[in-house]
């Protein structure tokens, strides 16, 4: 059975018992009021029963029995006949289009349930048979493949039979169990909410399970990719260029020259972005009357709600081809400084303008969050407003500035549309800010995008610049949040 | 330095002896113009942000709503039955066999017979050569029609065709003579055939639907890409990802908000969902990538791997906006409802929930905002590098078979060669802004009539 359909069986059967358990409740009892919880929480406890732990089995049942075919008829190809575990996969992966191959065939009467389980490519062309049916295969099949593909049909109706008598049995186990309980005298309202609560603390789960999938998926990926390339080159190397050709050997995979370029654009945009936010953020809590702010404040705000695509699409469209006419040849500067649109002050400036937003928002928090009392005395000692800020209020909320400027550095770090579009593609070390450089997050996509193969070293560096990144951005928004706290510590 | 200071260091000096309450000092006045020029330059802050907004959103206007507009050609294409079903019984079977190629020529000559009846003189002695003036397309547009409707074989029917993608350009602008000179798919002489066609009415730029709701296009004909494939790709992520969110996020705040014991557990949650709030998207996008498509083998490019990884980047959100409103319901309600013989779940459930839903909402549809515009994680797990050019043929499909996004469509269009697909992205572009309007504003709405203040 389907696991969709035993999912709609068991699903039907925890309707029933809500019904039964309810009405066997109610029966069980003379006066209503005698029962322990209200009726359909005696109902709601059969159906829990009936239908969780079952739909859990199947849930992981699901999960796990592709695993454990695709291993153990994976033993059924001689070595012989692959290279390494890449070769396997794709060898795999035929077995299993083979597979579901004579499976719509049988669905389709085009060979009967026997024939798929005896057919030999001595005998048959099978791929010709399949073709007649719509299932179209890249090759011939070979004998092996046809083989492990017989076994790999055996095992899953094995497999599946298996489920759907556990998923049943399971399910009828926890149906009758519940509906003995279901008597007046149980504390259904109990055991319900006990339920809920395991649902509750499982939703709270999921971010943890994220963190770790995280890690886990990057941290495997990179150790596979050190035990192709040597992590002193990837740490140390001054060269990024790699070969899309062979594999390994001839590519030079040096993440300094992305780091370099990483910080570069980061801080030409924090250098727009931390003056203009700043100043904005001090305007509007010390000087901007509340109408201004009113007005200001969410429209500087929206700048922060435009996707990040647009950014890039502006980077690469408007700014670069504006600086190019001012900075380029035969510009308004009469300066060559600049050869392409895309370059470091391209995606640094429109990167510094996404980011105004941000540097303002959380001063503007800062700057309001210290004690009027301060600037009060200010005053009294005959400061001027501005003497007052500079000397009072940007004092007391310089931690918490810090921080909002170093979360604006994690975000800018992370930033990825804006620099695969604007910042270019060639990884450079260089002090001149109107070449092209790259970063981290430019060359993940660039190396993960395309019918790459996951194995080489050219896309599993991926992960390890991938997790590079994820190291630095976490460190920076702790390092701010730390600071951040401990500056609020000190007024309430 | 500062004087304030200055003056505190110096006490006993009687410097200002002649000050005057009239007129003020050297002093006073350097003073005051610091305090003018600071003034000053946090208006300039302002203006500066402000202005880069304002320039960014004339940029995409100005850019962008040429898009919406396309050039079509219309003319009468005659329909020859011996050509387009030589037995003659109208049998849609036997139509179908004449390919495009078939129809081409019948373009051709509808084109030079325009422009003979209209008095156009053509430098081309072939009528072929008037092709480049129509889109690649046009052909099939006319085979779909007569496959439409039968009865249209062996009668001329009146076609509005779209006109090539330089031609289109030249109407816009884009286009120049000068621009022409070494493009090998138009010349100088087909756009002064296209300035007499406007004279004579036969090329008119109007409003072009299938941007809005059309599929993507090839590299080559530009004047046929549209957005509506991939705004479903989104469609389906945004149900994917509200399905799953929205649920997932709202019992993980009521647990951490009104069940949560302070220990270990509750911390490491709390610790976990602030940092993944500030993880950068592509790293999602790379989990999504090893998780979902490599370990869990779902389809590549499909609505719904991009909807896992967009609900696991707003679950932050959610929940942070959710415990917010969560904590915004006064205690006062729980103690009422727990004095009333309330279990401590049935008063979240039945009491609690329901006067934080409002906030609840709101926070949803701004994730869901953030979501839609999210680009990084989807070039990560395919969602580019194809052609979206067909619409899911059923529901199931709508989440399993590879799709684009609205953004990843419009990068896709950022990267191609021809400038004509600039044009379509800043419309995309547009498109995508006024549905991140709507889902803001009615959460603004939603805020502003629903929210209670306690």
């Amino acid at each position: 059975m389907s696991p969709l359909w035993l999912l709609i069986l068991i699903l039907v059967l925890a309707i029933a018992g809500f019904a039964i358990g309810r009405t066997r409740a109610m029966a069980s009892v003379d006066d209503h009021r005698k029962l322990h919880s209200r009726p359909n929480y005696y109902g709601t406890n059969v159906a829990m029963l009936a239908f969780a732990p079952a739909a859990l089995l199947l849930a992981v049942w699901v999960v796990a029995q592709p695993i454990v075919i695709n291993a153990s008829v994976s033993h059924l190809i001689p070595e012989t006949s692959y290279e390494d575990a890449g070769a396997l996969n794709l060898i795999m992966s035929d077995v299993k289009r083979v597979a579901e191959g004579l499976d719509v065939a049988v669905a389709q009467g085009a060979l009967s349930a026997e024939e798929a389980r005896s057919i030999r490519t001595e005998f048959t062309d099978v791929r010709a048979r399949l073709g007649e049916v719509g299932v179209a295969l890249g090759a011939n099949v070979d004998r092996d493949v046809l083989r492990a593909a017989q076994a790999y049909r055996a095992r899953a109706a094995t497999g599946t039979w298996f489920m759907t008598a556990a998923v049943l049995i399971v399910a009828l186990a926890g149906f009758f169990f519940a509906i003995r309980e279901a008597r007046g005298d149980f504390r259904a309202r109990n055991r319900v909410e006990n339920g809920i609560l395991t649902l509750l603390i499982t939703a709270a789960s999921i971010a943890i399970l994220t963190t770790l999938g995280i890690v886990l998926s990057l941290l495997f990926n990179t150790i596979e990719f050190f035990r192709l390339y040597p992590a002193l080159d990837f740490f140390t190397r001054l060269e990024w260029a790699p070969s899309f050709s062979g594999r390994g050997g001839a590519s030079a995979l040096g993440i300094l020259p992305l780091l370099w370029g990483t910080f570069y654009i980061s801080i030409v945009a924090l250098l727009v972005a931390t003056p203009i936010g700043l100043f904005a953020a001090i305007y509007l809590s010390e000087y901007a009357s509340k109408r201004v702010r009113a007005f200001a404040k969410p429209l500087l705000e929206v700048l922060a709600g435009i996707p990040t695509i647009v950014y890039g699409l502006f980077a690469l469209l408007t700014v670069g081809p504006l600086l190019v006419s001012v900075f380029g040849n035969g510009g308004l500067l009469g300066v060559d400084w600049m050869g392409g649109g895309r370059a470091v002050m391209t995606a640094g400036i429109t990167m510094g303008v996404m980011l105004i937003p941000f540097v303002s928002s959380l001063s503007d928090d800062i700057i309001n969050a210290v004690p009027q009392a301060m600037r009060d005395g200010s005053y009294g000692l005959g400061a001027t407003q501005s003497e007052t800020v500079r000397q009072v209020v940007l004092p007391a909320a310089l931690p918490g500035i810090v921080g909002a400027v170093l979360l604006a550095a994690s975000r800018a770090i992370g930033e990825t549309m804006i620099v695969v579009l604007g910042a270019g593609a060639a990884a450079r070390m260089s002090l001149n800010p109107f070449e092209a450089m790259t970063t981290v997050t430019a060359k993940i996509v660039s190396q993960l995008t395309g019918d790459s193969d996951f194995a080489s070293p050219e896309a599993l560096v991926a992960f390890a610049l991938g997790i590079t990144l994820f190291v630095v951005t976490l460190g920076l928004n702790v390092l701010a949040l730390y600071i951040v706290r401990k500056y609020r510590e000190q007024y309430e | 330095m500062t004087d304030a200071t200055h003056g505190t260091a110096e006490p006993a000096e009687p410097r200002r002896r002649k000050a005057s309450l009239y007129a003020s000092d050297a002093h006073t006045r350097r003073r005051n113009a610091a305090e003018k020029r600071f003034r000053a330059y946090g208006i300039a802050a302002i203006a500066i942000g402000l202005f880069f907004l304002l320039v960014l959103l004339v940029t995409i206007v100005r850019n962008g709503t040429p898009a919406f507009t396309q050039t079509f050609v219309t003319i009468e294409v005659a329909l020859p039955a011996d050509k387009l079903d030589k037995s003659g019984n109208r049998d849609i079977e036997e139509m179908k066999k004449v390919s495009t190629f078939g129809y081409a020529p019948l373009v051709d000559d509808a084109l030079a017979e325009a422009l003979a009846q209209a008095g156009i003189e053509t430098p081309f002695a072939n009528a072929k050569d008037l092709r480049q003036i129509v889109s690649a397309s046009v052909a099939a547009q006319v085979r779909d029609a007569v496959l439409a409707d039968p009865a249209l074989v062996g009668t001329s029917h009146e076609f509005r065709l779209l006109a090539a993608s330089r031609v289109d350009g030249y109407m816009k602008g884009r286009v120049t003579r000068e621009s022409v000179a070494r493009d090998k798919n138009i010349s100088a002489e087909h756009l002064d055939i296209v300035d007499q066609m406007i004279a004579a009415g036969l090329v008119e730029r109007r409003f072009n639907p299938g941007f809005v709701f059309g599929a993507d296009a090839s590299e080559s004909r530009p004047e046929s890409a549209g957005i509506g494939v991939s705004m479903l790709g989104s469609f389906f992520m945004m149900l994917v990802v509200l399905a799953l969110a929205l649920p997932i996020g709202v019992a993980a705040s009521i647990y951490l908000e009104e069940f949560a014991t302070q220990n270990r557990f509750t911390d490491l949650i709390e610790v976990n969902i602030s940092n993944l709030a500030a993880v950068p998207s592509i790293v999602f996008g790379i989990l999504g990538l090893a998780v979902f498509i490599q370990f869990a083998h779902l389809p590549s490019s499909a609505p719904i791997v991009g909807g896992l990884v967009l609900t696991l980047m707003t679950l932050p959100t959610i929940i942070i906006s959710t415990r917010a409103s969560l904590k915004a319901v006064p205690p006062s309600i729980r103690e009422a409802a727990l004095g009333v013989g309330a279990s401590k779940m049935q008063t979240v459930f039945h009491h609690v929930l329901p006067l934080a839903m409002p906030g609840i909402l709101t926070g949803t549809i701004i994730g869901l905002a953030q979501a839609l515009g999210e680009t990084a994680p989807l070039l990560l797990i395919g969602m580019v590098g194809f052609i979206a050019s067909n619409a899911p043929a059923s529901f199931a499909d709508g989440f399993l078979a590879p799709n684009s996004a609205m953004p990843a469509q419009i990068y896709e269009w950022a990267k191609r060669a021809d400038p004509a697909y600039y044009e379509r992205a800043w419309g995309g572009i547009i498109i995508l802004l006024v549905f991140l309007m709507v889902m803001n504003i009615i959460a603004i709405i939603l805020r502003r009539r629903f929210e209670r203040r306690w």
